[in-house]
């Protein structure tokens, strides 16, 4: 069996809407890039290396304390849809998806931890965790980090830290991101400053998906864009606060949202579930967004009612492409699962008196 | 600095590219950056962009110094790195360390590793240069006026003599 049907309905960790911040914060999400030392990176690699890297990787894996009973898969196991499930998990890139060749990733059950092994670099380890919690995740990878470290020799440079494919990665190989989201914000015209802020910060903003992705659904991807010159420490304080102004900017939108437009506001998030509940066909682009509302009312207690806040961000999975066909356990064409999408988006809302 | 496309508004991007064995660097501003289409914040295609500057085509200066062509270990040209961004294998960054340290200043703002070291480190992967050697190097450089080259070998100089002063310690 697939191991990856199982985690169709199991609840993802890091959506919990638990954690410090939870209303805004989504997720909290550190990378590490490393290579193999000895070893070409990627683009000059053969595909009999490949195979190396792979098979090195996975030993390195198994003797890993915390990453030895994950699930280890390679590129001939998973099929494309397999691939875009991931990534709507997030717990493989874009990138991993579209670059032909061998690969693998390694997911661990609770989906915590996962290791992309031949996207740009050799490895790419990355850690969730629900909420604000960019130490505590730090603190997780770092232990993956070195226990994986004890069974490979990484590429490293005294002057350069960890040696990259790309040199935007070279020193702590560090990306350390939070997903948020940021309605008020948008509602109130207001986002577009904290996005020209950052750049001035060393920071940047991404769309759901990362890299080369557009803000749907007002979520937002805000990391650190510089690797080298601070330790991890500094890079994660740093990023955590701004975040953490952003936060304030947000709640504060948000209480102007309810305070001084209330009827204008209501209005909104009615209709936002009005066509939720009734559409018939629905992309996932105007789903998201109209969800994201609802989400918003619900945590504004504009709505009240049995949906839980934790039901609704498990709804923005499930009604990703990917995952609406392992639900239907059948491949669907685009307006197939717009029909298909529409109705289970239905089904959650018949059930509860909002 | 003025963008060199549209030479009005303030360039806050800034690039190297090598054309013809000469760097060449390019300052740009946003809008011209969004104009283009490329997200330089992530990786750099500079091919498009070099397309609109009229002075990449200008012949090399005499007594420019020939830059490596391709890198020892992997074979891979500079060109190609401009092209794609990556690079072909760790040793590429002492390979081109004359374009890569400069650019990596200019993305990175920095050119110091302070954070994580592995627990072990290959003894072949450690500077096999002396500090002896190191230091000659660096006399080198500033006789040569690679101000960037001699402060990257002044720090590298530093840690060499700090290792030596406390010959074990302990990894945080």
């Amino acid at each position: 069996m697939n191991p990856l049907d199982a985690l169709v309905e199991q609840p993802v960790e890091w959506l919990r809407v638990s954690g410090p911040e939870s209303d805004i914060v989504v997720s909290s999400r550190l990378r590490l890039a490393r290579n193999l030392f000895g070893v070409p990176f990627l683009q000059k690699l053969e595909n009999e290396q490949k195979v190396e890297v792979i098979e090195t990787v996975e030993k390195a894996i198994r003797r890993s304390p915390r990453m030895k009973d994950a699930h280890y898969l390679k590129r001939a196991q998973l099929s494309e849809l397999d691939l875009q499930f991931l990534l709507e998990r997030h717990l493989i890139s874009r990138e991993h998806v579209e670059e032909k060749g061998e690969k693998a990733v390694a997911i661990t059950s609770n989906e915590v931890v996962s290791l992309m092994v031949l996207e740009e670099d050799h490895l790419r380890l990355q850690a969730f965790q629900a909420g604000f919690s960019l130490m505590d995740t730090w603190r997780i990878i770092n232990q993956i980090d070195d226990d994986l470290e004890k069974n490979l020799n990484y590429s490293f440079s005294a002057s350069l830290g960890y040696l990259t494919a790309c040199p935007t990665n070279v020193g702590t190989g560090l990306r350390a991101s939070c997903m948020l989201h940021l309605p008020g914000l948008v509602l109130t015209k207001q986002v577009h400053k904290v996005l020209q802020a950052l750049a001035k910060l060393n920071l940047t903003a991404r769309g759901l998906y990362g890299e080369g992705t557009q803000a749907t659904g007002n979520f937002f991807q805000f990391s650190n864009q510089t690797t080298l010159g601070q330790n991890e420490d500094e890079i994660i304080d740093n990023l955590a606060a701004v975040i953490r102004q952003v936060i304030e900017h947000e709640k504060e939108a948000r209480r102007y949202l309810v305070e001084k437009k209330r009827v204008k506001f209501q209005d909104q998030v009615w209709r936002a579930l009005g066509t939720l509940r009734s559409a018939h066909v629905i992309s996932s682009t105007e789903a998201t967004q109209l969800l994201s509302l609802v989400q918003l009312g619900l945590q504004l207690e504009i709505l009240k009612g049995a949906l839980t806040k934790q039901e609704l961000n498990l709804l923005f999975l499930l009604i990703q492409p990917a995952h609406l066909q392992k639900l239907s356990r059948k491949a669907l064409s685009a307006p197939e699962r717009d029909i298909r999408r529409a109705e289970l988006i239905r089904q959650k809302f018949q059930k509860i008196s909002l | 600095m003025v963008c060199n496309l549209c030479g009005t508004k303030e360039a806050t991007i800034h690039l190297t590219e090598i054309i013809n064995n000469q760097m060449i660097e390019i300052h740009i501003c946003e809008e011209c950056a969004n104009e283009k289409g490329t997200d330089f914040k992530t990786h750099f295609s500079f091919g498009d962009l070099l397309g609109g500057i009229p002075e990449s085509g200008k012949s090399p200066k005499t007594g420019e110094k020939k830059l490596p062509n391709r890198c020892p270990s992997c074979g891979l040209t500079y060109e190609q790195f401009g092209k794609t961004g990556r690079l072909g294998c760790g040793a590429c960054y002492d390979s081109f360390a004359r374009l890569l340290i400069p650019l990596i200043k200019r993305i990175q703002r920095s050119i110091r590793h302070v954070g994580k070291k592995p627990g072990k480190v290959l003894s072949e992967q450690k500077s096999p240069q002396t500090l002896k050697d190191l230091q000659e190097r660096l006399r080198k450089c500033i006789q040569g006026e690679e101000f960037e080259e001699a402060a990257r070998l002044r720090d590298v100089i530093r840690q060499v003599e700090e290792k030596q002063k406390k010959p074990k310690r302990g990894k945080e």
